[in-house]
C-alpha cells in the first residue's frame, strides 16, 4: 500500500534535516504504529506525506500503491486514497461543516472521474457516520470545528475519514487531548474503518491509544529515523522504560 | 474663504453644457439653490481631504471616460415577483417597465413630479442632501439636485406585497447619467427597495429616503459590472423613532466606485444597518465606501459591515464614521471593515472614526486586512478540494458576515451565487 524509501526531508526556511533516511512499508490492510520521542520526525513525515509547503524532499521516495505521491498536489493524494487525520484540526470559520464534507467527498469524486453525490445520498450517509461518532445535527451545521472541543474536533476527523473512505489514513497524535471516553469513541471510529483494503498509520506518544486501535506492526522513530520494528510489544516495551533503552540500545 | 481658482475653473469646464431640466416653480428654486451651493463649493479635488484616497478625476471630469455597455449581463432576481422600473441611458423606459402600480407605493415619475407645482416631493428633494453637507462636503451630490434628469418618487403608504425594482441599463458607451430618487416611507410602512445594474458608462445617482416613525426600508443593490464604468452614489437617510433602515450594496467589476451613505437618527430606538461587499482585479480597479452615520436620539443602533476582495493591483478604501451626538444615550454603534488581499499588489486603505459626545454608549470599530488564511487552504486541499475551489470557499466564509446583513435570504443567495461565479472566473 504505502511504500517510504530512505525518505530525507529539510526544512525550506532553513537548513535543517528533520527526516534522514526514513524506510518503511505498509501492506494493505495492515496498521502500523510509530512512536517516537518528541522532534524525532513523527509529524514531519505525515505532513511531508499529505503534500504540506514548507518541507523539501531531499532524497528518496514515497509511494502509495505504486503512485509516486511526491510529485501530487495535496489535493491529488488525497483523491489518490491518502488521508491525514490531524493533530490540531484546522477551525475554518464561515464554512458549514457539512458543506465542507460535501464539497471534499464531490471533490474527490469528480477528480476519479466518479459521479457525484447526490444531495439526498449524502446526507444519509452523513447521518449514519455521524450517529456512530455521536455527532449531533448541530455540529454538523456549525462552521468546520470552529468552537468544538478537542474530543469534537477529532470525532470531526474521523467523521472525515469515514465520509472520504481513503485507502492510506495516517493518524497524526490522534489521542493527543483526548479523555479516556473520548479515546474510545475515536478508537472505535477507527476501528469500524479497518478492512482489507485499508491500512493505517498511527502516530503516537501512547501505548494507551494502541490498546483500543491494536496496531500489526510498531516502529520506534528517533532523530529522523525509524530505529527499531516489532510487534505490539515493543510498545508496551516503551510504556514500560521509556525510549532510553532502545536508544541506547540502537546506538 | 475663497474657492481656489483651479477648484473654479474645473467646476465651470464641467457645467459648460448642462443644462437644468425645466420644472415648476418649487423644484426650480431647490435646483437654482443647489447651484449656486455648487458654485460656491467647488467640485471635488484629489487635495481634498475626504478624497484622500479616491481620485475623483473619472466622476467630475468634462469628458465622459467611455465604457462600453455590458451586451449579455444577466437578468437579476429574475425568480422574485416585483414591479421593475426600467432606466436605460439614465431615461425612464416606460415600455419596457412593468405598469408602474403598486398597492401601498404612490410611484411618480421625477420629471412629472417636478412639474407640477405642489407635490409631496418638494420637502425633501434636495433637503436631504443639503442636511448630509454638514460637516463635511459632498458636492456630486449637490451637482445632482441642481441637474438630475429623471428619477422616481416614491410615497410608501403601506406594506406593498412585493419589492419596487429600479433597474437601471446602459446602451451607449459614453453615457452620463444623473439619476435622482426620492423615497418617503409613512410611519408604519414596509418597502423592499431593489437597484440594479449600471445606469451609464458615468453615472451620478442620489438616493434621498425619509424613514418615518416605525417604518422599514430595506434597500439591496448590485450595482453594475460594466468594466470601465464610473459611477458616484450617495444614499442620505433620515430615520426615525422605532424605524429601520438596512442598504446593501454588491459590487463586482468597474473602473471607479464612490458609495456615500448618510444616515441621520433623528427618533429614539431605531436601527440603521449598511454593509456592502465588493470584488476587484486588476489595477483600474478602485472602490471607494464612505459612511457617515449621526445618532441624534437615545438608543439608537447603527452597524456597518463592509468587506472587500481585491487583486492584481485592485485598490478598496473604507472611510466609516460614528458621530453620536451630546444626548444620544444608549447608543450601540458598530463598524467593521475588513480586505482579503489575494496578492501581494492589491491595497486596502481604510479611515474608520468614532466620534462620541455622549457618555453612555456602547460603539466598537475594527478594521483588517490579510490574506487568505494557509493553514485553511492546507486543511480544505488535504481533504480533496482542488486549491481554486478551496481558496473559492475560503473567500466567500470571509464574506458571509457581509451577506448577512441582507434579510432576503432569496435575495442574498442570489448575490453570493454571483460572487462565487465571479471568484471561479478570476481565480
Amino acid at each position: 500500500m504505502l511504500e517510504i524509501k530512505n525518505l530525507h526531508v529539510q526544512l525550506e526556511e532553513e537548513d535543517k534535516q528533520i527526516l534522514k533516511g526514513v524506510d518503511l512499508k505498509i501492506g494493505a490492510g495492515e496498521v502500523h504504529a510509530i512512536m517516537g520521542p518528541n522532534g524525532s520526525g513523527k509529524s514531519t513525515l505525515s505532513y511531508v506525506l499529505s503534500g504540506k509547503d514548507g518541507y523539501e524532499v531531499t532524497d528518496g521516495s514515497a509511494t502509495l500503491e505504486d503512485v509516486d505521491l511526491l510529485d501530487m498536489d495535496p489535493e491529488e493524494r488525497a483523491a489518490a486514497g491518502l488521508f491525514l487525520a490531524f493533530q490540531y484540526p484546522v477551525e475554518i470559520p464561515g464554512v458549514g461543516n457539512m458543506t465542507f464534507l460535501r464539497t471534499a467527498v464531490n471533490a474527490q469524486r469528480k477528480s476519479r472521474g466518479e459521479e457525484e453525490m447526490s444531495a439526498g445520498d449524502f446526507l444519509k450517509e452523513v447521518r449514519a457516520r455521524a450517529k456512530d461518532l455521536k455527532i449531533d445535527a448541530d455540529m454538523l451545521k456549525r462552521p468546520v470545528n470552529v468552537g468544538f472541543s478537542g474530543g469534537e474536533k477529532k470525532r470531526n476527523e474521523i467523521l472525515q475519514m469515514a465520509m472520504l473512505a481513503p485507502k492510506m489514513c495516517v493518524l497524526d497524535e490522534t489521542d493527543s487531548g483526548l479523555d479516556v471516553d473520548a479515546m474510545k469513541l475515536v478508537s472505535e471510529g477507527v476501528n469500524a474503518l479497518r478492512s482489507e483494503g485499508r491500512s493505517f498509520l498511527v502516530i503516537t506518544h501512547y501505548q494507551r491509544l494502541l490498546d483500543h486501535i491494536k496496531p500489526d506492526v510498531v516502529h520506534i522513530m528517533a532523530n529522523g529515523r525509524i530505529i527499531k520494528t516489532g510487534g505490539p510489544e515493543l510498545a508496551l516495551e516503551v510504556e514500560n522504560n521509556g525510549y532510553a533503552d532502545i536508544l541506547a540500545e540502537v546506538s | 474663504m475663497a474657492l481656489p481658482q483651479i477648484k473654479a475653473d474645473a467646476t465651470k469646464d464641467r457645467l459648460i453644457g448642462m443644462a437644468m431640466p425645466a420644472c415648476g416653480a418649487w423644484a426650480t428654486t431647490a435646483r437654482q439653490d443647489a447651484l449656486n451651493r455648487l458654485i460656491a463649493m467647488g467640485l471635488p479635488h484629489k487635495r481634498d481631504e475626504y478624497w484622500r484616497y479616491t481620485d475623483p478625476a473619472l466622476l467630475v471630469g468634462a469628458e465622459v471616460s467611455p465604457s462600453e455597455a455590458l451586451r449579455t449581463d444577466t437578468p437579476i432576481f429574475m425568480d422574485k415577483d416585483k414591479v421593475r422600473l426600467i432606466f436605460v441611458d439614465g431615461v425612464f423606459d416606460a415600455d419596457a417597465s412593468d405598469d408602474p402600480t403598486l398597492e401601498g407605493v404612490e410611484i411618480t415619475r421625477l420629471v412629472d413630479a417636478q412639474a407640477a407645482d405642489v407635490h409631496w416631493a418638494q420637502g425633501l428633494y434636495g433637503q436631504l442632501e443639503t442636511a448630509g453637507q454638514n460637516p463635511v462636503d459632498r458636492p456630486l451630490a449637490i451637482m445632482n439636485t441642481a441637474f438630475a434628469t429623471d428619477g422616481v418618487c416614491l410615497h410608501v403608504t403601506g406594506k406593498p406585497s412585493k419589492p419596487l425594482h429600479i433597474s437601471y441599463r446602459q446602451s451607449s458607451d459614453a453615457s452620463d447619467v444623473v439619476l435622482h430618487h426620492v423615497v418617503k416611507l409613512d410611519a408604519g410602512t414596509e418597502l423592499t427597495l431593489l437597484e440594479t445594474g449600471t445606469p451609464g458608462a458615468r453615472s451620478n445617482v442620489v438616493l434621498e429616503v425619509d424613514v418615518a416613525d416605525n417604518a422599514t426600508l430595506h434597500h439591496v443593490r448590485p450595482q453594475g459590472r460594466a468594466h470601465n464604468r464610473a459611477v458616484a452614489t450617495h444614499l442620505f437617510a433620515r430615520v426615525g423613532t422605532e424605524a429601520t433602515l438596512k442598504s446593501f450594496t454588491l459590487a463586482m467589476n468597474g473602473k471607479m466606485t464612490r458609495n456615500e451613505f448618510v444616515a441621520d437618527i433623528i427618533g429614539d430606538d431605531a436601527v440603521v444597518h449598511v454593509g456592502g461587499v465588493c470584488v476587484g482585479d486588476g489595477k483600474d480597479f478602485h472602490h471607494d465606501d464612505t459612511v457617515f452615520i449621526t445618532h441624534d436620539a437615545l438608543n439608537g443602533e447603527s452597524r456597518q459591515v463592509f468587506k472587500k476582495v481585491l487583486r492584481n493591483a485592485a485598490t478598496g478604501v473604507f472611510q466609516g464614521k460614528i458621530l453620536v451626538k451630546a444626548g444620544a444615550q444608549k447608543t450601540d454603534g458598530y463598524q467593521i471593515s475588513q480586505s482579503l488581499l489575494l496578492d501581494e499588489d492589491a491595497q486596502f486603505l481604510a479611515k474608520p472614526e468614532l466620534e462620541i459626545y455622549a457618555d453612555d454608549v456602547a460603539c466598537s470599530h475594527g478594521s483588517t486586512t490579510g490574506a487568505i488564511d494557509e493553514t485553511a487552504l492546507f486543511y480544505l486541499r488535504s481533504r480533496g478540494v482542488p486549491e481554486q475551489q478551496a481558496t473559492t470557499l475560503l473567500t466567500l466564509a470571509f464574506l458571509a458576515e457581509a451577506l448577512d446583513e441582507i434579510a432576503d435570504e432569496a435575495l442574498a443567495e442570489e448575490l453570493r451565487d454571483r460572487l462565487e461565479g465571479w471568484l471561479a472566473r478570476h481565480g
